[in-house]
């Protein structure tokens, strides 16, 4: 057991930090949302140059075959610096959908263009009443031919607008919330039938409301199996549980440090805030849950790999409890230390404040996945 | 990274685990899954045991009989002597003036009293805390007149945990009283049977005798107990302090709660369906679980940093296990209360060593596990207190962590 780094990790640590720290500062990062996508494309070749894009992808796809480890090392930083720039859309949902379950002909298209920063990819699974669900699914695709019809709306498709292509979770079968059924389709965002309405988000980034009206989709375009795609979803979803711990966690420890070093400066009565014990203990409670919430960051990451999903969905299922709890904590108390500044849209904390409670209606909430680990029989079962 | 235990870690795990299924009376055992105490006799027996294996004094350094063990093998050791659950080993002893003892003892006092502390031929208890001196330990006033070969004593002592078996005592007493507050405080161990020595209980909100007050007058001490240097005692005790924090987040004692509660929550109803089904319920305890996997994964970090630093030094991390430790330890006595219900009302007095078995004949009011729960949620809010009170805690974290 050891929570070491390889050398190559290390690596990788060192350059993504540095690339957040000497490039993504604050002010740039406001440029980047005023861009028309709402993010930099010189920022997303700048991170296909470093081989970020290629992280979780075989060498054979252009990628450097790196695990979870790796996508925690990139997302902890992006979350220290509120990166916008779609790459858990792009490289852990969309490249992990492929990555685990495209066919060999779509993976050799589509991973290359993703590592070398050429595609963009987003995935449309929410639909208006399903909110946490992943098998509640209403948008249809009906078989056609030696190919699928797809109708329905799917909602908050995050980075969705400027994607060039789309995985959709629809229904080949069975009712709205049957487990059976559902399939994944790799969708060209400019086909006929498409139409996608994009917004900003309230965390600086963008997502879309995108309708299916009879959209075509050729035999290729089924990624996995038809009508059986729920375990194929639910793994890359529970992949993207971790990164996000970690991008959360990387945020936490932005926020601990920014406030701590806000209350060592700001003065008030002659001297500094920090010196008053309330404030202090506040802070030390901040400490404690992002600790905890790098602890389960840890689990969740090491558990990301497993193939087995009922081993493997309480660890994931804890850790995005933990990590909205931890943030929820953490964002409020940051922004109570800053006083007036931490409510105003000019100052950071507050960003991150609106980022880490994002990051915890991602996928579930606490309360959501409390409740899944609580009807699976909890974390401790008899020895 | 890796977050597995290697095969022979896990190897090592069911060693301990048959080991303990083995040799530890069935009896003891059945009073602990019942959260009642082990009696004195018991404590010792199962030390002998543990110490006949080799398994005394684990952490020990090997030349005074330690077993060399990596702190990955010392914290699976502890672990599942928690969630056995077995007796721990008298920590006043093992953890606390053992270490200070081969650290800063003369070689008579190791030959001595270590291989004693190791077989629990003597019972140690722990002379810090006094009626003025709580969190502001290095405040106190027990004072040490060195007279001829000897010290004299005068003072009290107070939340002396089982001081009424205790062999010996190890002291801070001040022996410069001009001198800075930290810097006239010596370490002396103390035989309770001089004449002199007052042994009074405390008898706590459960009910329990677990702590006394200990009075000296005019107590003889022979020089030749003094701990290394007069007037150094306050090192040996930060020394001492930071090995109590390491073992302070008890992780397999909360697991083996959590379990327990589980089992007894399938077994109470509430209407027609058990409780463990009442979804409420259920996730109010997966919370509390959710709470421990964190800190258990926060211990194992702690760790696996041990093996890289520096030692003897407490890691400020050790804060944030105690705080989270004892916070998740007393939500288990609560989730308790609410598995119990009306039933946690009826008192049944504790009953000190095997007294227990004369309750044998009499049926118990209620289910026969409910005694135990109000009083341990009672007696379990001193987790919070002692060994640093949880403020105390966030001092040392915004202190030595944030440098606020």
């Amino acid at each position: 057991m050891d929570f070491d780094l390889t050398d190559e990790q290390r690596l990788l640590k060192d350059s993504v930090e540095r690339f957040v720290a000497d490039r993504y500062d604050f002010e740039s990062r406001k440029r980047f949302m005023a861009e028309p996508e709402g993010f930099s494309r010189e920022m997303w070749a700048s991170m296909a140059e470093l081989g970020l894009l290629a992280v979780p992808f075989a060498e054979e796809h252009g990628g450097i075959g790196g695990g979870p480890v790796e996508t925690m090392i990139v997302m902890e930083a992006f979350g220290r610096g509120l990166v916008v720039e779609p790459y858990l859309s792009t490289v852990v949902l969309g490249g992990g959908l492929l990555r685990h379950g495209g066919s060999e002909a779509q993976r050799a298209e589509i991973l290359p263009a993703v590592a070398s920063g050429e595609m963009l990819l987003a995935f449309a699974q929410v639909e208006r009443g399903s909110r946490y669900d992943l098998h509640d699914v209403s948008t249809t695709a009906r078989p056609d031919g030696g190919g699928f019809v797809l109708d329905g709306e799917k909602g908050v498709v995050l980075h969705g607008e400027g994607a060039d292509r789309l995985l959709v979770t629809a229904r080949v079968s069975g009712g709205r919330r049957d487990r059976e059924g559902i399939g994944l389709f790799l969708v060209d965002g400019k086909t006929r039938g498409v139409s996608r309405r994009g917004y900003p988000t309230q965390d600086g980034m963008r997502a879309a409301e995108i309708s299916f009206d009879g959209v075509r989709l050729g035999p290729d375009s089924v990624v996995g199996e038809p009508g059986n795609a729920l375990p194929l979803v639910e793994r890359v979803v529970d992949e993207a549980i971790a990164a996000l711990c970690a991008e959360a966690v990387g945020a936490m420890g932005a926020m601990g440090e920014t406030t701590v070093d806000y209350i060592k400066t700001r003065k008030q009565f002659g001297v500094a805030i920090g010196a008053f014990q309330s404030l202090q203990h506040r802070a030390a409670d901040m400490v404690v849950m992002t600790e905890q919430a790098r602890s389960m960051t840890y689990l969740a990451t090491m558990m990301a790999g497993v193939d087995d999903a009922a081993e493997r969905g309480p660890a994931i299922a804890a850790a995005k409890v933990q990590i909205g709890r931890s943030g929820r904590f953490v964002g409020q108390q940051s922004i109570q230390l800053h006083g007036g500044v931490g409510v105003t849209m000019e100052y950071k904390i507050g960003h991150y404040f609106k980022r880490v409670t994002m990051i915890d209606t991602a996928f579930g909430d606490a309360d959501h996945h409390l409740s899944r680990l609580a009807e699976t029989g909890g974390l401790f079962k008899a020895a | 990274m890796d977050l597995r235990f290697t095969p022979e870690e896990n190897a090592f795990r069911q060693e301990v685990r048959a080991f303990f299924r083995e040799n530890l009376d069935p009896k003891v055992h059945a009073k602990l899954v019942e959260g009642r105490h082990a009696s004195r006799q018991d404590l010792v027996d199962w030390t002998r045991t543990l110490n006949a294996h080799g398994w005394g004094v684990p952490h020990w350094p090997a030349e005074y009989g330690g077993t060399g063990w990596d702190p990955v093998r010392q914290y699976i050791f502890l672990e599942e002597l928690q969630a056995f659950p077995a007796p721990a080993p008298l920590a006043f002893g093992v953890n606390m003036v053992g270490p200070v003892i081969y650290k800063f003892g003369s070689d008579e006092q190791k030959a001595r009293f270590l291989p004693r502390i190791a077989n629990m031929d003597d019972w140690w208890c722990q002379g810090f805390s006094e009626p003025g001196s709580g969190s502001d330990l290095a405040s106190l006033k027990t004072k040490a007149v060195r007279d001829g070969d000897d010290y004299v004593v005068n003072g009290q002592k107070t939340w002396t945990t089982l001081a009424q078996y205790a062999d010996w005592i190890f002291c801070l007493v001040r022996t410069d009283p001009a001198a800075k507050k930290q810097e006239g405080i010596s370490f002396l161990l103390i035989d309770m049977k001089t004449p002199g020595i007052t042994v009074r209980p405390i008898e706590l909100i459960d009910g329990g005798h677990e702590v006394n007050e200990v009075f000296f007058d005019d107590v003889r001490v022979p020089a030749e107990n003094l701990v290394g240097r007069e007037n150094k005692g306050w090192d040996y005790a930060k020394f001492l302090l930071g090995n109590e924090r390491t073992n302070i987040a008890r992780v397999g004692v909360s697991k083996e709660r959590l379990r327990r509660i589980r089992e007894l929550a399938s077994l109470e109803h509430i209407g027609t369906e058990p409780m463990i089904r009442n979804s409420r319920f259920r996730e109010k305890l997966a919370a509390v679980e959710v709470e421990l996997k964190a800190l258990e994964m926060t211990q194992l970090r702690v760790v696996a940093a041990e093996r890289t630093r520096e030692k003897g030094k407490p890691d400020p991390a050790s804060s944030v296990l105690k705080i989270k430790g004892s916070e998740i330890q007393q939500a288990t006595t609560e989730l308790l209360m609410d598995v119990v219900g009306p039933y946690a009302l009826p008192y049944v007095p504790d009953r000190e060593d095997d007294r227990w078995d004369e309750l044998a004949n009499e049926p118990p009011i209620g289910p026969d596990w409910a005694a135990t729960v109000a009083p341990t949620y009672f007696n379990w809010r001193k987790v919070s207190i002692y060994g640093g009170s949880n403020e105390i805690q966030r001092n040392i974290i915004a202190k030595a962590i944030l440098g606020l």
